[in-house]
C-alpha cells in the first residue's frame, strides 16, 4: 500500500484544494499517471501516481482544502508494478512536465490515526460522494454566508458539526481586519427572495480566484495607493517593428511584439527611480538592485503574473522568448509556482481586451504597476501641426508611503520618452 | 487442519464475531460449553428476563387498566406455569436463530468446555468426557461473566437465588428480598412485585441505579416506590438464615446502627456480575488479568499473548450485550486487516421496567465533575400527545448539550419504550450532531419520540408543547 500525499507546493503555499481526480477508486494506475489536480494559491498542478497499482482509496474528494503533506489516497500495489516515485524526479526541468514540484512526500508522524496504525486503513468505510450536511449546520451556513464546505469537520469521517460551523465564524469575524479570509467568503448575504433565489446560481470560488480576491483587497487596504497617466505615440516603435519584424524572427524564432520594448523601457526607468522597485518591510525600505518584471496574463481561469527575471541582463528577444512561453503555459495552467514568485515591478495590458484608461491595483508587496492600454489612433498636434497618432494611454499606480509624485511622474515620464525614442533604450539613456 | 479464528463463547459477543469473521472470509469455529447459544444473555439474562417482564406488565395492566379503557375482564388469574413456557419459547427461538446463523455462516460449532492449551490451540472437553484439541491461528476469549456472590449467602437457585434462578421460581414468593438495587434487581424484583409479590430491596449505596443520572435515579425511585417497592438504602445485608421455613436475612446499615431482621420467602442476589475465566487455563497461557480478574487487552483487543484476543464482559467496560456485539466485530474487522472501531463514548443503556429507564453519554453528574458547560433540554411525557392518550405520562426526556457547541453530550429518559427511543439519540450522537440538528429533524406526529424533539427544543429554551 502506497499513500499518495500531497507534495510540497513552494514556498508560502501550505494548502491546497483538490480540483479534480483523474482517477476513481478502483482503477488501475500507472508510475507518475496523473492522479489528481491540486489548485494552490498560485498554480494548479498534477500529483502523479507515485507506485503502480490500484487507485484503493481517496481519502479527500474534489473540493475539499488538504494540507502539505496530507494523504490524498492510497494505492494498492499490483503484483510486479510497484515502484517508488523516484521517477518524477527525473523529469524536471523539461518544461512541460509539471514534476518539479510534484515529488510525494512522506508525512509526519501525528498524520497517522492513532487507532489501527499497525493496520492498513484501506478497508474503512468512507462515504463515496456528496456528505449532506447537518441541519443545524446547513441553516447557520445560509445565514452567516460561511461556505461549510470550507470547514474543516470534526465530526464522523470528517462532517462538519454545528460547533466546527460557529468555530469558523467566530473566527472569521474576530480576525483583525476582514482581509484576512477571503473577503466574500465572510459576507453576510441577506436572502434573496425565493423567486429570485431559485434563478441565482451558488458556485464555490475556486482556490484561484479567492487567492486573486484577497491579495487585491490586501494591496488596497495596504498601500496608500494612487494612479498618474501619460501618453505615448506608439509610432516609433510600431516602425522599428514593421522594420525589422522578419528579420527578428527569423533570426530569434520569436514575434517581434510591444511587450519587449516596454520591459526594457520600464528597467531603464526603474534603475532612474529605484523607489518604484523598492518595497517596505516594517520600518525599513528594501532596494531591489535587480529587476524581476512580472508580466499579467488573463486565462480562463484568472489572473496569473509569471515574472521574467533579470530584465536588465536579458536581450530584448530573450524577454521576448520568456513572455511568449508563460503566455502559452499559463493558458495550459502549466506554469510553475517559483515563476510566479519574486517578481519586483507588474505589467499588465488592458489594452488587448480595448481598454483605454484603466488604474491597476498593485501587485503587493511590490510598489509599482504600469498599465498599458489600447492603441488608438487619435489627432495629436506635433510640431504645430496636427497629425493621427498611433497613441496609447500609460498608466503607473504606485504606492505614495515610498514613491513620490515626483518620482512616479518622472517615471512614466522616462517610460514615455523610451518609448517614443527607442535608440534611448539602446543607448542606455 | 487449522481453523483462523476460534471463539471461545457464543454469547452476544462470541456469536457476532464469529460470523462477523465468516464474513470475512476466515474459517471459523466457535467452542460453547452449553447445550443452547446465546450464552447468559439468550439462555439466562436479556432475553427471558424480557420475556416475563412483558407478560407481567401486561398482567398487572390488565389487572388495572383495562377497567379504565372501557376493557371488562375479569380479575386475571396467573398460570405461572404457563409464563415460564412462554418465556422458554422465547429463549428457544432465540438460541435456535444464532444455531442458524452459525450454520449459515459456516461457523463450526464445538460443543464442549474449550481451555486454551497454548496461543493457537484450544483444547475442548465434550459432555462425554472426550477431549479434542482445535488449532487456529487466533483466539477470541468471549466467555462472558458470572453472577457475583455475596460472602456468606450460599446461593441455592431455590430460595436464595440469582438472575438464574429469579426466572425460574416455581410460585410467586409471597415477600421477596432484592439485594441490589441496580438493573436486574430492578427489572426482576418488578416482574415478582407485578406478580404478587411484596418486593423489598436493599441497596448498599444511597439511591438506586448507581452510575446513572442523578435526576434519573430520583424519578425513578419515585416511581417504583409508588408501584409498591421498597427501598432500604445505605444498607447491607450481612447473612441469610435459611434454617427455617422462612428465610431470615440481617440487615445493617451501612453507617453503622443496630441490625434487623427481615424475612422472606426469595432472596435475589443481584449485586453484578464478575468475567468469567474459570478453566480457561489463562494462567498456564501466559494471558494477563486486571486487579479485578479481567483480561487486559490492548485498544485492538489483543491480550499480551499474541494470536489471543478477548471482547465483552470478560474485559473492560459495560458489561452489556450490545457492547460485546460491538466488540466481536471490532476485533473481527481487525483481524482481518480493517480497522474495526467501538465508540465507547455512545453506548446506551436501558432498563426495561416500566417505565423504562434509558441513556446514552455522559450524565449531568459526570459533566459538572469534568467541569464541562452544559446546557439543559428537559421535556416530560405529561406534555406528549401520545403518552397522554395512552395515560402513560410517566417520566421525562432530557438531553445535555454542550452550552458552546451544542453537541448532544448525553440524552436520559424515563418512560414507556424509553428503550426504543434512545436509539435515535444514538445515532445522533454518533454523527456528533446538536441539539438543534435534532430539533430540525422531522418527528412523527403522534409519537413518544416527539418528546425527543421537544427536549431538544428546550436546550435553547423553545419547547413548543410546554
Amino acid at each position: 500500500m502506497t499513500d499518495i500525499r500531497v507534495p510540497t507546493l513552494g514556498e508560502s503555499v501550505t494548502e491546497a484544494t483538490i480540483g479534480k481526480w483523474f482517477k476513481k477508486a478502483g482503477d488501475a494506475v500507472a508510475v507518475d499517471e496523473p492522479l489528481v489536480e491540486l489548485e494552490t494559491d498560485k498554480v494548479t498542478i498534477e500529483v502523479p501516481a507515485p507506485a503502480a497499482g490500484v487507485l484503493s482509496e481517496i481519502a479527500a474528494k474534489d473540493g475539499d482544502t488538504v494540507a502539505v503533506g496530507a494523504l490524498l489516497g492510497q494505492i494498492k500495489e499490483g503484483a510486479g508494478g510497484a515502484k517508488p516515485a523516484t521517477a518524477a524526479a527525473t523529469a524536471t526541468g523539461s518544461p512541460d512536465k509539471k514534476t518539479g514540484t510534484t515529488a510525494p512526500i512522506k508525512a509526519g508522524e501525528e498524520e497517522v490515526k492513532a487507532r489501527g496504525q499497525d493496520k492498513p486503513e484501506a478497508a474503512t468505510p468512507k462515504p463515496s460522494g456528496d456528505m449532506p450536511l447537518a441541519p443545524s449546520v446547513r441553516k447557520l451556513s445560509a445565514e452567516s454566508g460561511v461556505d461549510a464546505a470550507t470547514v474543516p469537520g470534526s465530526g464522523k469521517d470528517g462532517r462538519v458539526t454545528k460547533g466546527d460551523l460557529m468555530a469558523a465564524i467566530e473566527r472569521a469575524a474576530s480576525a483583525p481586519t476582514p482581509v484576512g479570509q477571503p473577503a466574500a467568503a465572510v459576507q453576510v448575504r441577506a436572502p434573496s427572495p425565493a423567486d429570485d433565489a431559485a434563478r441565482e446560481e451558488r458556485v464555490k470560488m475556486t482556490r484561484l480566484r479567492q487567492t486573486i480576491a484577497r491579495r487585491l483587497k490586501d494591496a488596497q487596504n495596504t498601500a496608500a495607493m494612487l494612479t498618474t497617466f501619460n501618453e505615448v505615440d506608439m509610432k516609433p516603435v510600431m516602425d522599428l517593428r514593421a522594420q525589422y519584424k522578419d528579420l527578428f524572427e527569423k533570426k530569434h524564432g520569436v514575434k517581434l511584439g510591444f511587450m519587449g520594448f516596454f520591459v526594457r523601457a520600464c528597467v531603464q526607468a526603474l534603475k532612474e527611480i529605484p523607489a518604484v522597485n523598492a518595497e517596505i518591510d516594517g520600518a525599513d525600505i528594501i532596494y531591489k538592485n535587480y529587476y524581476h518584471v512580472g508580466i499579467a496574463v488573463g486565462t480562463e481561469k484568472g489572473l496569473v503574473v509569471p515574472v521574467v527575471r533579470d530584465c536588465d541582463r536579458k536581450s530584448l528577444a530573450e524577454i521576448e522568448k520568456n513572455i511568449t512561453d508563460f503566455g502559452r503555459r499559463a493558458r495550459d495552467g502549466a506554469l510553475k509556482i517559483e515563476e510566479m514568485q519574486g517578481g519586483t515591478f507588474t505589467i499588465t495590458n488592458g489594452g488587448i481586451y480595448g481598454s483605454l484608461m484603466s488604474t491597476p491595483i498593485l501587485n503587493a508587496p511590490q510598489s509599482g504597476i504600469l498599465g498599458m492600454h489600447k492603441i488608438q489612433e487619435r489627432p495629436v498636434a506635433h510640431d504645430g501641426k496636427i497629425e493621427i497618432r498611433p497613441m496609447m494611454y500609460l498608466a503607473l499606480s504606485y504606492d505614495h508611503r515610498i514613491v513620490d509624485g515626483r518620482e512616479a511622474v518622472t517615471f512614466l515620464v522616462r517610460v514615455k520618452e523610451n518609448l517614443e525614442d527607442p535608440a534611448r533604450i539602446v543607448l542606455d539613456l | 487442519m487449522s481453523y483462523d479464528l476460534i471463539v471461545i463463547g457464543t454469547g452476544p459477543g462470541g456469536y457476532v464475531c464469529a460470523i462477523r469473521a465468516a464474513q470475512l472470509g476466515m474459517k471459523v469455529a466457535v467452542v460453547e460449553k452449553r447445550a443452547t447459544h446465546g450464552g447468559t444473555c439468550l439462555n439466562i439474562g436479556c432475553i427471558p428476563s424480557k420475556a416475563l417482564l412483558h407478560a407481567s406488565e401486561l398482567f398487572e395492566e390488565a389487572g388495572h387498566a383495562f377497567a379504565k379503557m372501557g376493557i371488562g375482564v375479569s380479575k386475571p388469574k396467573l398460570d405461572l406455569k404457563q409464563m415460564l413456557v412462554f418465556k422458554d419459547e422465547a429463549v428457544e427461538g432465540n438460541t435456535k436463530g444464532v444455531e442458524f446463523l452459525l450454520k449459515k455462516n459456516k461457523v463450526d460449532a464445538v460443543h464442549g468446555t474449550g481451555r486454551i492449551a497454548a496461543a493457537g490451540k484450544v483444547e475442548v472437553k465434550g459432555a462425554d468426557g472426550k477431549s479434542q484439541t482445535l488449532e487456529t491461528k487466533n483466539i477470541v476469549i468471549a466467555t462472558g461473566s458470572d453472577v457475583a456472590r455475596l460472602k456468606g449467602i450460599e446461593i441455592d437457585e431455590k430460595r436464595i437465588v440469582s438472575s438464574t434462578g429469579a426466572l425460574t421460581l416455581e410460585k410467586v414468593p409471597e415477600k421477596m428480598l432484592v439485594i441490589g438495587a441496580g438493573v436486574i434487581g430492578l427489572e426482576l424484583g418488578s416482574v415478582w412485585r407485578r406478580l404478587g409479590a411484596e418486593v423489598t430491596v436493599v441497596e448498599f449505596l444511597d439511591g438506586v441505579l448507581p452510575g446513572m443520572d442523578s435526576e434519573v435515579r430520583k424519578q425513578s425511585q419515585r416511581l417504583f416506590e409508588k408501584q409498591g417497592m421498597v427501598f432500604r438504602l445505605g444498607a447491607k445485608v450481612t447473612a441469610v438464615d435459611a434454617s427455617g421455613k422462612r428465610l431470615k436475612a440481617s440487615i445493617e446499615p451501612t453507617k453503622g446502627g443496630a441490625a434487623e431482621t427481615i424475612e422472606a420467602d426469595v432472596v435475589l442476589v443481584s449485586i453484578g456480575r464478575v468475567p468469567y475465566t474459570d478453566g480457561l487455563g489463562l494462567k498456564e497461557a501466559g494471558v494477563a488479568l486486571d486487579e479485578r480478574g479481567r483480561v487486559k487487552t490492548d485498544a485492538h483487543y489483543a491480550t499480551n499473548v499474541p494470536g489471543i484476543y478477548a471482547i465483552g464482559d470478560v474485559i473492560t467496560g459495560p458489561m452489556l450485550a450490545h457492547k460485546a456485539e460491538d466488540e466481536g466485530m471490532a476485533v473481527a474487522e481487525i483481524l482481518a486487516g480493517q480497522a474495526g472501531h467501538v465508540n465507547y463514548d455512545v453506548i446506551p443503556n436501558v432498563v426495561y421496567t416500566y417505565p423504562e429507564i434509558a441513556s446514552v453519554g455522559k450524565s449531568e453528574d459526570e459533566l459538572k465533575a469534568a467541569n464541562v458547560a452544559y446546557n439543559v433540554g428537559k421535556f416530560p411525557f405529561t406534555a406528549n400527545g401520545r403518552a397522554k392518550a395512552n395515560q402513560k405520562t410517566e417520566g421525562f426526556v432530557k438531553i445535555l448539550a454542550d452550552a458552546k457547541t451544542d453537541r448532544v453530550l448525553g440524552v436520559h429518559i424515563v418512560g414507556a419504550d424509553a428503550g426504543n427511543m434512545i436509539a435515535e439519540a444514538a445515532v445522533a450522537m454518533e454523527f456528533s450532531a446538536s441539539a438543534e440538528d435534532i430539533a430540525r429533524t422531522c418527528h412523527a406526529h403522534p409519537t413518544l419520540p416527539e418528546a425527543v424533539k421537544e427536549a431538544a427544543l428546550a436546550v435553547e429554551k423553545r419547547a413548543i408543547h410546554m
